[in-house]
């Protein structure tokens, strides 16, 4: 009996805190509306099969209850009703799994005009790319890595002297443009999360993922690492700055080249150890 | 037939002759069950202290200065290890299939005793290695439960000179147990039932933990060879999972590995995992409402087809648990079908338990309380499922504390609510003896309320955007300092919760020696195993002579029936409620 009572009351109790709930997803600072549909779809399903399912748990426990004198009914299956609870299931699965689908073929449809930033992850801070004049980010291996080229750069690569690099932690980006996200790390697995942004991505080492999106609006935002990566996992965090076009463009200018940044390390940059890569040291630029 | 024949043997059982080989070096099934909970139990009160460290740093951040980040993060990964695989598995399997499988299919024991006793030491062994790598320089390994490389064997991850690698071993030994134990649970279904008992006439749950076993024997050798590469990549600087990288500024020697190729295995072993827990915890479940609501299962024949599509399902939906790892993002579409395909079956057995509710009989003692919580708990998570299955939508909460609040509900609340119930449940019948009622309500009411305030707002911390995993969330713009009194509320009720469980202790302990005489089918059960000559069981089950089931497991209430059940051996004209000896 106090189980009936207590099921209806937590009923009551999860939608109130649903209405109330002073947490909730922050406001949205991107291109994803269709992401935070789909959560408000599955919320509506979800929520009515919630209250639903229970609310007869609660009522069959109460009308039901044992009473003295009271014999259970014998009626081991209905095929008619199983089957109705089976479609109107699928029917409801299919509702909310529509919205998901449909958002989700946007997410992996780029747009042909995205501008690209790489993001770079390792233990435990972020640094970012922009491909420079020419348009092309340059190429990378992780054997290149050093305190000198901690970005990994070819240096034999045209493409890549141009390359903006960004090693503060705090990236910007021009508001109203859609942008493809490349996402690598040097060593270990991270995760470039901006709640606000909504789409997001695991950075493994020896590949590159991506995701992309469209910055809808000004201000900075939080970037924190979402994927484990060691005891400073949770100090990983960065800053993504929207700015306006040209207030965007000034703060790029002020970013050194891969040629740039090269130069003030000077010639006497240290050779790598191992087997394949090219000498580094060799190729400092003028 | 000849199994009848070889089964009646009472000879071949081995009875043992002295105490150790009675109650240690034990070939019987029931003993082997008690050694493996008591085991798991006894891992899962380190794994519950664990939960209320970690409970403590989150709600007070900084108040105990020995949780750093780094044993933060091992306190973690021991706690969702020993929760998922050494406590929820070895229990569940281990515990509940042994003891119950024999009593329920009318066997005199495990077809294979031997192995099934192995099966328990190796599994104890695994449990020492694990509990080893707590007392090892550096300590535990702090990689997370998903063990993901490259952190997981680099610098800046703790354990990382010997806690990664007994946790490998550990779990590769895990598996070994595993093994022998799912093998001995499939081919004693198939083999050993009692004459009349068909597949269809079992109880939910022996089918529960029969697939279950099935699904162990597929899953876990993905986490057996993924634990040995990873292994091998620690000892002998091999590549399957590292590609070339660095490591704290310095160059490594790896090369042309990849850290997915390890998720995937992961998860292969992870999803079914999720099913291996779930299954026998809706078997189990099943049972105790159908016996305390006095009324037949409802749709039998679907509850078993869903246990079974469940099942097979459950091998193709792995990688949701990858959306946003970097794999290639079209298997999303692949993914998120297959995964919320699922929810179908799944929302057909929830329909069935509330319709097997609707005009029965319910008494609402402890076991049922257990059983309605787990049907309140389950509902919710199973939803919440639904938000992470549904592939776009995981993007924003994957890594959040709703994927936290999701797995807890679904995986980790409910099937201990069905363990808890399943004790309280089989408890007179095992010990012989009845535990005390009053402390049996507390319990669950403190468990049930508690539960659901530790983990209900944690859903909504994860729309927020709070990251999982993290040491201390510090200052961030977006989280307001409402969510850190959330996290203060949600440690007090951990808190409570986990003082709560030493009445349950207290009331097993206490009963097991001084409880009353209890009767030998206190519920009225229809299913065999409460139908044994003695209680508890001797060795052997049944005396000189096997049942034979003339019935499905299901008989309450049945019209003109003189009472409300019919036991499962009791022959058609309903004339003898006694065994056929």
């Amino acid at each position: 009996m106090a189980i009936a009572i207590v099921i209806a009351a937590l009923i009551l109790f999860s939608i109130a805190f649903q209405l109330l709930t002073p947490w909730w997803l922050t406001p949205l600072a991107s291109n994803w509306r269709s992401i935070d549909t789909a959560l408000d779809v599955t919320m509506w399903v979800c929520g009515f099969f919630f209250v639903a399912l229970n609310a007869f748990l609660a009522f069959a426990i109460y009308r039901y209850r044992h009473r003295q004198g009271h014999r259970a009914h014998y009626n081991p299956e209905s095929v008619t009703l199983e089957r109705r609870l089976t479609v109107w299931t699928a029917v409801g699965i299919a509702a909310l799994l529509a919205p998901g689908l449909i958002a989700w073929k946007e997410f992996v449809t780029v747009p042909k005009d995205a501008a690209v930033v790489e993001a770079v992850g390792q233990q435990w801070q972020w640094s970012y790319r922009f491909p420079g004049r020419d348009g092309v980010l340059g190429t990378v291996s992780s054997r290149l890595v050093s305190p000198d080229n901690p970005f990994g750069l070819n240096p034999d690569d045209p493409f890549g002297r141009d390359d903006i690099l960004v090693e503060d932690g705090e990236v910007h980006l021009p508001l109203g443009r859609p942008v493809k996200v490349l996402l690598r790390s040097k060593d270990v697995t991270h995760d470039f999360f901006v709640p606000q942004i909504r789409a997001r991505m695991d950075m493994a080492p020896g590949m590159v993922t991506y995701f992309w999106f469209t910055p809808t609006r000004t201000g900075t935002f939080e970037i924190l690492c979402a994927e484990l990566c060691g005891v400073g996992h949770y100090m990983m965090r960065g800053a993504l700055v929207v700015d306006k076009q040209p207030a965007f463009q000034a703060w790029l200018g002020q970013q050194p080249t891969f040629a740039q940044s090269m130069a003030t390390a000077g010639p006497s940059a240290p050779a790598i150890g191992g087997g394949d890569q090219p000498k580094a040291d060799q190729r400092t630029t003028k | 037939m000849a199994y009848s024949t070889v089964a009646d043997d009472t000879r071949a059982l081995h009875h043992p002759k002295t105490w150790v080989g009675k109650y240690v070096w034990s070939q019987d099934h029931k003993v082997i069950a008690l050694q493996y909970s008591v085991t798991a139990i006894a891992v899962g009160v380190v794994a519950l202290v664990l939960s209320d460290l970690m409970r403590l740093q989150l709600g007070f951040p900084g108040a105990l200065k020995f949780i750093t980040p780094s044993a933060y993060l091992q306190f973690m990964t021991m706690h969702g290890m020993i929760m998922v695989v050494y406590l929820l598995t070895a229990l569940l399997l281990g515990g509940f299939g042994n003891y119950m499988i024999p009593l329920m299919i009318g066997a005199r024991d495990m077809v294979f005793p031997f192995v099934n006793m192995l099966s328990f030491w190796v599994y104890l062994l695994a449990v020492l290695v694990l509990m080893a790598s707590m007392f090892a320089p550096g300590g535990p390994t702090g990689a997370g439960w998903t063990l993901y490389p490259p952190q997981a064997i680099l610098e800046g991850t703790p354990g990382r000179p010997w806690g990664i690698i007994l946790m490998l071993a550990s779990l590769a030994i895990f598996v070994v147990a595993f093994t022998m134990g799912g093998l001995n649970y499939v081919t004693t279904v198939l083999q050993a039932r009692a004459r009349g008992m068909t597949l269809m006439r079992m109880p939910c749950t022996v089918w529960g933990i029969f697939v279950a076993a099935i699904l162990g024997l597929l899953a876990f050798p993905a986490l057996f060879v993924a634990a040995v590469m990873m292994m091998l990549d620690r000892v002998i600087g091999t590549s399957f999972f590292m590609p070339s990288l660095v490591s704290m500024g310095q160059q490594t020697n790896y090369n042309g590995g990849s850290p997915l190729l390890f998720q995937h295995l992961f998860w292969f072993f992870g999803h079914p995992e999720v099913y291996i827990v779930a299954l026998p915890a809706f078997g189990i479940v099943s049972d105790l409402i159908s016996v305390h609501a006095r009324k037949n299962l409802f749709g039998y024949r679907m509850m078993v087809w869903a246990i079974v599509i469940i099942g097979a399902l459950s091998m193709f939906v792995w990688a949701h648990h990858m959306y946003v790892s970097g794999m290639n993002p079209y298997f999303g579409f692949f993914f998120a079908t297959s995964t919320l395909i699922i929810a179908v079956p799944t929302a057909i057995k929830v329909y069935n338990w509330l319709l097997t509710l609707w005009r029965g009989d319910i008494h609402l003692r402890v076991p049922m309380l257990f059983a309605i919580g787990f049907i309140f708990t389950f509902i919710h998570g199973g939803l919440s499922g639904l938000f992470l299955g549904n592939v776009s939508v995981d993007v924003p909460l994957s890594d959040t504390f709703f994927v936290v609040g999701h797995f807890h509900m679904v995986m980790g609340v409910s099937p201990v609510l069905v363990i808890f119930g399943g004790i309280y449940h089989w408890y007179p019948k095992i010990t012989g003896r009845m535990w005390n009622a009053t402390l049996g309500y507390i319990h669950f009411w403190v468990t049930f309320l508690g539960v659901y305030a530790i983990f209900l707002p944690m859903h909504y911390l994860g729309f927020l955007g709070v990251p999982r995993r993290y040491y201390a969330l510090g200052e961030t713009t977006f989280i307001p300092h409402s969510a850190h009194l959330a996290n203060e509320a949600i440690t007090i009720a951990a808190l409570i919760v986990g003082v709560a469980q030493l009445l349950f202790f207290y009331n097993m302990i206490w009963s097991f020696f001084r409880g009353p005489q209890a009767d030998p089918n206190p519920w009225g059960a229809a299913t065999l195993e409460w139908q044994t000559p003695q209680t508890p069981p001797a060795h052997g089950n049944w005396g000189p002579t096997l049942p034979v089931v003339y019935r499905w497991a299901y008989d309450y209430s049945v019209p003109g029936a003189p009472e409300d059940f019919i036991p499962q051996n009791v022959p058609p004209d309903g004339a003898s409620r006694h065994h056929v000896t």
